[in-house]
């Protein structure tokens, strides 16, 4: 019982840093490595709290589906967090400019 | 201004989860005993394999007790699934699709792909025909189908799904869980009424119309992920 709430523990703040480690990732593919982490690590804790139901929801979704739309995503996108907004201030610096030259 | 805001959110709902939260007591047994339940909790799990013959009680309750929110999950399924589809629609000439994967995957993930993918398939439908067995019930058997059909699409650039074919087996499929419950308001009283006999519990055909339902839920969660990584993959590099 002592070794369950230790593995618990010991799985929830690995959780924690891994969720943590997601937000503040500016590389999008990182980021989105660690959400799939973090499903794996749920995952496990389900099926440890008695829940494999959920577990196998969790497994089969969180870490193969969800992952892959959002890698394809990216790929379809940018990878880094920064270059989504230099892009669009520069598409609206160049809108600017054509108004102001029409003008 | 922003922080302070920040700040007040997180104060309003720590609030609103601690006042709730704190009128429960740690730790006691509000279930009430099996023997004799006074909760719906400790309800369902006494009846379930008296009355349905079902070993999974999960089952029992997503699909019999509450088989009509369970309906209502499909639907939504299906509509976000129209959603994209409808998003990422493109026109193009019939068995045409465009270069989706730039380069050919390594020859290491192409061989593996080949030989793990039936299993995929059979473990996918293992867990939805044992749904009333063993955990595990539609949707999850179809997203592990899913899981599947989304490794051999990355592992060879000319694999991809039939549409028509899916959009058959997902109609099929979502036709077959309203007639099973159609059926119930005929035969019996009530719609998605139990109403096959239950037969003797860890059958594999046991629990009445459970099984036929979680065959159909898995076939349909399948065609419709399937379907969406699909659409997703097929999108043009620009």
């Amino acid at each position: 019982m002592v070794l369950f709430t230790i593995a618990i523990i010991i799985l929830a703040v690995i959780l924690l840093a891994v969720a943590v480690y997601a937000v503040m990732q500016k590389d999008l593919l990182f980021a989105t490595i660690a959400t799939g982490i973090i499903s794996l690590i749920l995952s496990v804790m389900f099926f440890l709290l008695q829940a494999p139901d959920v577990a196998l929801t969790e497994a089969a979704i969180g870490i193969a589906l969800t992952t892959i739309i959002f890698v394809i995503t990216i790929r379809n996108t940018s990878r880094r967090e920064d270059e989504v907004r230099i892009t669009e201030e520069s598409q609206a610096a160049e809108i600017d400019k054509k108004i102001k030259a029409k003008i | 201004m922003k922080k302070v805001l920040v700040l007040l959110l997180l104060v309003v709902v720590g609030y609103s989860l601690y006042v709730p939260l704190s009128q429960i007591e740690f730790g006691t047994d509000r279930m009430g005993s099996i023997e004799n339940p006074t909760t719906v909790g400790a309800y369902y799990l006494s009846k379930t394999p008296s009355e349905l013959s079902v070993a999974n009680v999960i089952t029992a309750i997503v699909v019999n007790y509450r088989g009509f929110d369970t309906l209502g999950e499909v639907s939504v399924l299906f509509l976000a699934a129209t959603g994209i589809g409808s998003i990422l629609y493109r026109r193009r000439k019939e068995g045409e699709h465009s270069e989706t994967i730039s380069k050919p995957s390594s020859q290491l993930l192409q061989a593996g792909a080949k030989l793990i993918y039936p299993a995929i398939l059979v473990l996918g439908a293992y867990v939805f025909i044992h749904g009333h067995l063993t955990p595990g019930g539609g949707f999850q058997g179809g997203a592990i189908i899913a899981t599947g059909f989304l490794l051999m699409m990355m592992s060879y650039k000319d694999f991809h799904m039939n549409h028509t074919v899916l959009t058959w087996v997902e109609s099929l499929a979502g036709i077959t869980f309203v007639g099973v419950g159609i059926g119930g308001l005929i035969v019996g009283t009530t719609f998605l009424e139990n109403f096959m006999p239950v037969g003797t519990l860890n059958d594999l055909f046991s629990g009445g119309i459970i099984p036929i339902i979680y065959v159909a839920v898995g076939f349909k969660v399948a065609a419709e992920l399937a379907g969406v990584l699909d659409t997703l993959l097929s999108i043009k590099e620009n």
